[in-house]
């Protein structure tokens, strides 16, 4: 589609059942979610008027203040480390050789696994007594080698942004492989006639028509990391001390391990904001609105 | 993981299940009562006296652990909960307490002082407010103590420590062999609770924790217990948790395998781990090399080096709006810590929190450690609940959050006491 063709659109009434869908299970509860933040709510005894106490609270709690540094950080951490490797995996296995499609095949393996899945397994694997790491240094005589990867305050959220990419590469490699294979031959064929290389043609060639690709993926991950949640509670539950305690996780902590839905509702709110905002400010800045297509003769 | 959440289901219908026939077959005059409880053990125990109870029929509905803690907290909150509930007692319970979703049993048991004289008073205790009863107890004692290798101490040649610098001296020697001295899971944060819950109450007597539940102020800022933390620390900087303390999780498994193939040599834990080390180093039991003592003395210290902590009991509560609280009561009494009950737990291996059973624990099995524990309750002065359980929900997760932070030595004594003062 141009920018600023008029062309109607698909009746609206096909929207309808999901929009029901979005404003009871979204629009309803964000809502309900803002009320509670001006509460003072344990869940059990009705909620009681608290005025901006959660949200003063929010202002000076230096704990939700670290929490917030440490989104920031792993959505950045996240986003350095999962889009060059994710972008040359997908490149490299849009290739129609049959051993390329083979390690594509073991490359996706996982994003089939579950999250709890792979929480539980890094954790064993890194278990400092018994996993798989410790025993091999053990046996290398490597006792200078660290043991302690989870329980090093210094080290816990890089391991994590670690695991969380290797859940997650498979999926934003899948992307990149779909992108490139949109590419059409003849642009690498005319490259080659003017004497590109390889390097060549991917800088030249794949990187710029893949910018579509990139800022879905890129988008994908920074608003993503906004609601890591799963593999973090799971691996470190936010520790140790509060090394790996990033907003979700604080708000978890906050409402059902503390009693204080009043709080983690603003902390929510917080949340739900930030991603909206965050999406928005990624799409106008990209262009993601009015895409421009990358295609051949469109 | 899926196996045990196949496993789990099946547990949940086939008593769902019998629970129904059970419905069915019962005369349709019999009140019918709704027992919530948790997945565990004693599940076989407590479903056998529901069943067996003529007066009212009784369904039991078991749930998993840590679901069910929301659970709960949603049926009392939405005032659609069972007729009577399993709780720890304590921080938890006094929430639903104060929100006044709770029966007060204490008329009930004032009016059969030989239902309330069957408990131990101090395990009673947990599941009190303001001198008022809300709960029963319903599972054995599970006090903490300090198990040992046996066979480590030997290659070493070293005896168990009794008092604070025995402790450390041990502590030094066993370094120097190369042995972990105490095992540790603090990534699970609350075994580093035990440690807390035992200096404090060596250093500064029940006296200071007591200050706290009371809300005194700045009752945290205790000399005892800033003294404790500065012991506490000290052992972490002696090596005494090893390197990897801070990424050992406790999950039943790691630690009574690290204690029982002797890689560490004494670990600070609730009497279960008894039965963790059976299953995970069955040879370390049958050889006798797992020895077990109380917490060592500290010579100079407020509290009575006979003093314990731990877990006093679980409890079942009955909910304020239930449709047969009497009924409800009047199975408690009748069913619960029965003789048969009582029976039932001892050959699960519990010790249950009632008096004068000594010489059955003696026939049972495990007798040499069961009596043992059962003597270690019996004449401690103190049993300390665990903190975790007695204080707020917030309280306690701010409490082992800076525990851990105290232990990874990111804040001192002073900046811990500072953090828990705030609390509520």
């Amino acid at each position: 589609m141009r920018a600023g063709s008029k062309r109607k659109g698909a009746s609206p009434l096909l929207a309808l059942p999901a929009l029901g869908l979005f404003a009871i299970f979204a629009l309803v509860p964000m809502i309900v979610v803002v009320v509670l933040s001006f509460t003072y709510y344990n869940g059990i005894s009705s909620p009681t008027f608290a005025g901006f106490a959660n949200w003063s609270r929010f202002l000076h709690d230096s704990t939700t203040h670290h929490a917030i540094w440490l989104s920031l950080e792993i959505m950045v951490l996240s986003w350095l480390f999962q889009t060059p490797l994710a972008l040359l995996l997908g490149v490299f296995v849009s290739g129609r050789q049959r051993y390329r499609a083979v390690l594509a095949a073991a490359y996706f393996v996982p994003l089939l696994f579950s999250a709890a899945a792979i929480a539980i397994t890094w954790r064993n694997l890194l278990d400092p007594n018994f996993g798989l790491l410790a025993n091999l240094t053990h046996r290398l005589h490597m006792s200078w080698f660290p043991t302690s990867w989870l329980g090093n305050p210094g080290l816990a959220l890089y391991m994590m942004v670690f695991i969380i990419s290797w859940q997650f590469i498979p999926f934003h490699m899948l992307l990149y492989q779909a992108g490139a294979r949109q590419i059409p031959r003849s642009i690498y064929e005319a490259a080659e006639i003017d004497g590109a290389g390889r390097v060549g043609q991917f800088l030249h060639i794949t990187l710029p028509l893949l910018r579509n690709t990139i800022v879905t993926s890129s988008v994908l991950i920074l608003v993503g990391s906004l609601t890591y949640f799963d593999l973090v509670f799971i691996v470190t539950g936010g520790g140790p001390g509060f090394a790996t305690r990033i907003l979700p996780l604080d708000m978890y902590i906050n409402g059902f391990e503390r009693s204080d839905m009043g709080y983690a509702s603003a902390i929510s709110v917080v949340l739900v904001t930030a991603a909206l905002g965050l999406s928005l400010l990624l799409i106008r800045v990209t262009g993601f609105g009015r895409f421009r297509s990358t295609h051949e003769g469109a | 993981m899926t196996r045990h959440t196949v496993m789990r289901l099946a547990i949940v219908m086939a008593i769902a299940l019998a629970a129904l026939t059970a419905a069915a077959t019962a005369a349709s005059k019999k009140p019918t009562l709704l027992l919530w409880t948790i997945q565990r053990t004693e599940n076989s125990v407590e479903t056998k006296a529901a069943k067996t109870y003529k007066p009212a029929s009784v369904k039991v509905q078991i749930f998993a652990n840590d679901p069910y803690k929301q659970k709960i907290k949603v049926a009392l909150g939405s005032g659609k909960p069972p007729d009577m509930f399993m709780n720890w007692g304590g921080g938890g319970l006094k929430q639903y307490v104060d929100a006044r979703k709770v029966l007060d049993l204490t008329p009930f048991l004032n009016a059969d002082k030989a239902w309330k004289n069957r408990f131990f008073n101090n395990v009673l205790q947990t599941a009190a407010f303001k001198g008022k009863y809300y709960g029963i107890p319903n599972v054995g004692m599970q006090p903490v103590l300090l198990f040992y290798n046996k066979a480590v101490f030997r290659q070493n040649n070293l005896t168990p420590p009794k008092t604070w610098d025995e402790l450390l001296s041990v502590v030094k020697a066993l370094k120097t062999a190369g042995v972990t001295p105490f095992i540790l899971g603090g990534q699970s944060k609350w075994p580093d609770l035990m440690w807390e819950e035992y200096l404090v109450d060596r250093v500064a007597g029940p006296q200071a924790f007591n200050a706290v539940v009371a809300g005194k102020k700045n009752a945290w800022m205790d000399k005892g217990i800033i003294k404790a933390n500065t012991m506490l620390q000290q052992l972490v900087d002696a090596g005494a948790f090893g390197n990897n303390f801070s990424s050992t999780t406790y999950d039943g498994t790691v630690t009574a395998t690290l204690l029982g193939t002797g890689k560490g040599a004494m670990e600070l834990m609730g009497n279960w781990e008894y039965g963790a080390v059976l299953q995970n180093s069955p040879d370390t039991i049958k050889n006798h090399d797992l020895g077990w003592m109380p917490f060592p003395a500290i010579p100079g210290g407020k509290g009575n080096s006979k003093n314990i902590a731990g877990n006093t009991s679980n409890f079942y509560s009955v909910a304020a709006k239930s449709k047969h609280p009497a009924a409800a009561v009047q199975f408690l009494k009748k069913q619960v810590m029965s003789p048969a009950y009582v029976k039932g737990l001892i050959a699960l291996g519990n010790i249950p929190p009632v008096k004068g059973i000594a010489k059955q624990l003696s026939t049972g099995a495990n007798a040499d450690f069961t009596t043992w524990c059962y003597k270690l309750v019996q004449s401690a002065p103190n049993y300390q609940h665990s903190w975790d359980q007695v204080l707020s929900p917030d309280a306690a997760n701010t409490l082992l959050t800076n525990l851990d932070r105290l232990l990874l030595k990111q804040i001192t004594p002073q900046q811990f006491s500072a953090n828990m003062n705030k609390t509520k």
